[in-house]
């Protein structure tokens, strides 16, 4: 028992210390085409909670409306 | 066995059996089908606050909208303002004026009642900090009706790490429904909602974003809709002899519901976007849908951006739904909503942006005239348009198209 703890223990910081050396993959120069506004899930917010209403309205589903957020996460 | 063997029994029945009830009342309790669960679809879901990118705050802008819906016999436009403004720094905040001017003679009023008109204005506001890679964001909305009031209110953090590749959210919203009744003023019942809310937005590749959303919803209350009723049979042994809408809608007081979303928004080679999404949803009611889009969207020259899409939509009917019941007392829950039944639908949709300014005026940074038009077409498997007088299985599918338009401007500044 105490030795699958320690195993458990040893795993999760192995894991944490890969969190810790992640490099990201995409650099910053490398986001132009992300900044670009066509690259917004939600481009105009006005709209789309409109047409969002427009459908909950007459389909039983709702939630996980498609995306939010988007762009490079620049500023 | 002709169709008027089996003409159904329309109001005039209805007051004959509700002695106490005149017109007025029939036409109340009926008016609104379809409505109320509008309203409530709106809250449950206007309560995640749209996730931000952490770390970014929302740029400062104003819109100015007018919609329109035509569709199904209903009618239903209005306004929406939303001004958003921060210090640019770490504080931003949102203000949205909506308003619903509804007429309506839908197929549930034609048959159960006389057409109606109405408004419904809904207020909310939203406050967003930022902090270093965290954003935290509260929020309020209130929405008003003649028999329908709802106070809302959101909460979410959203926490950008990974070199701002990768941001997770997360949200709960908890609202708190009041149903009246037009024409019954000691009509008075609850529903409340609660909605938790996770979210990943992720930079695949430096063309490739992916979003996955997750919605977890319970209702408690009084969720079904006073005023419609469900079809019965006049004689359980004998179809001959008609239905009629006498018995009202029972819906059971709690309801959970679970849906998952995947969308990739892909930047073509040429400057161009390309997005395709799915979404998988189900319900303790028994309700499970899919829905699929997919959207293409490209800029014209210098000024103007022109979107192109399609959705597709089915889903399986409530476990208590049924177009004709055989007895009033047939199940603990009966219902008749056709938002319950089994249907697809499929919309096609294209929309223009034009930029107003070449270089930014004063104190406006750029402007927009946007028009978005939308085709829905709406097809049922079990909800019969009885409006002729047959009753299932004779009378044939309920069917309607509806034509949505969107007239906007938008400013940054």
């Amino acid at each position: 028992m105490i030795r699958t703890g320690r195993l458990l223990l040893s795993l999760g910081m192995l894991l944490l210390s890969g969190c810790s050396s992640v490099e990201p993959w995409v650099k910053p120069y490398e986001r132009a085409h992300l900044a670009d506004p066509i690259m917004s899930f939600s481009r105009d917010p006005v709209s789309d909670t409109f047409i969002g209403h427009v459908y909950q309205v007459r389909e039983g589903a709702r939630g996980a409306e498609g995306g939010h957020g988007g762009g490079c996460g620049c500023n | 066995m002709g169709v008027t063997d089996r003409s159904i029994v329309l109001p005039s029945s209805s007051r004959a059996r509700h002695p106490g009830r005149g017109p007025e009342s029939i036409n109340a309790r009926l008016k609104r089908a379809g409505v109320n669960r509008g309203v409530a679809a709106l809250l449950v879901t206007a309560l995640v606050t749209p996730a931000l990118d952490a770390g970014v705050l929302p740029e400062d802008r104003a819109d100015a909208l007018y919609h329109s819906y035509d569709g199904g016999g209903v009618e239903v436009t209005g306004p929406s303002y939303l001004v958003r403004k921060g210090d640019n720094k770490r504080i931003s905040g949102e203000v949205n004026y909506y308003v619903d001017s509804i007429s309506s003679a839908s197929i549930d009023v034609l048959t159960q009642g006389s057409p109606y008109s109405e408004q419904r204005t809904q207020w909310s506001g939203t406050m967003d900090y930022l902090h270093a890679d965290t954003t935290m964001s509260a929020g309020y909305t209130y929405s008003s009706e003649s028999d329908y009031k709802a106070d809302t209110y959101n909460f979410s953090i959203s926490q950008s790490m990974f070199g701002d590749l990768t941001t997770v959210t997360l949200g709960y919203s908890r609202g708190y429904d009041d149903v009246l009744d037009n024409f019954n003023p000691a009509f008075k019942e609850n529903a409340n909602h609660q909605n938790y809310h996770v979210s990943l937005s992720q930079v695949l590749t430096k063309n490739l974003l992916l979003s996955l959303n997750y919605d977890g919803i319970t209702d408690e209350g009084y969720l079904q809709n006073p005023y419609r009723h469900v079809l019965v049979l006049n004689d359980p042994n004998d179809p001959s002899a008609g239905a009629n809408f006498t018995t009202p809608e029972k819906y059971p007081d709690t309801h959970t519901s679970n849906a998952v979303s995947a969308n990739f928004l892909y930047y073509l080679p040429y400057r161009a976007s390309l997005r395709v999404g799915y979404r998988y949803y189900n319900d303790d009611w028994n309700v499970s849908a899919h829905t699929a889009d997919i959207s293409y969207t490209h800029p014209l020259r210098d000024r103007w951006i022109f979107d192109v899409g399609f959705r597709y939509y089915q889903q399986t009917r409530a476990d208590f739904y049924a177009d004709l019941f055989d007895r009033p007392d047939q199940q603990n829950f009966m219902a008749r909503d056709k938002e319950l039944s089994e249907f697809k639908d499929y919309s096609v949709g294209f929309g223009l942006t034009y930029n107003l300014l070449e270089h930014s005026w004063g104190y406006i940074d750029k402007a927009t005239l946007n028009f978005n038009y939308d085709h829905i077409w709406f097809r049922y498997n079990d909800f019969s348009d009885v409006r002729g007088g047959a009753i299932p299985p004779q009378a044939p599918e309920y069917e309607f198209d509806a034509d949505v338009l969107q007239l906007f401007g938008s400013i940054w500044y």
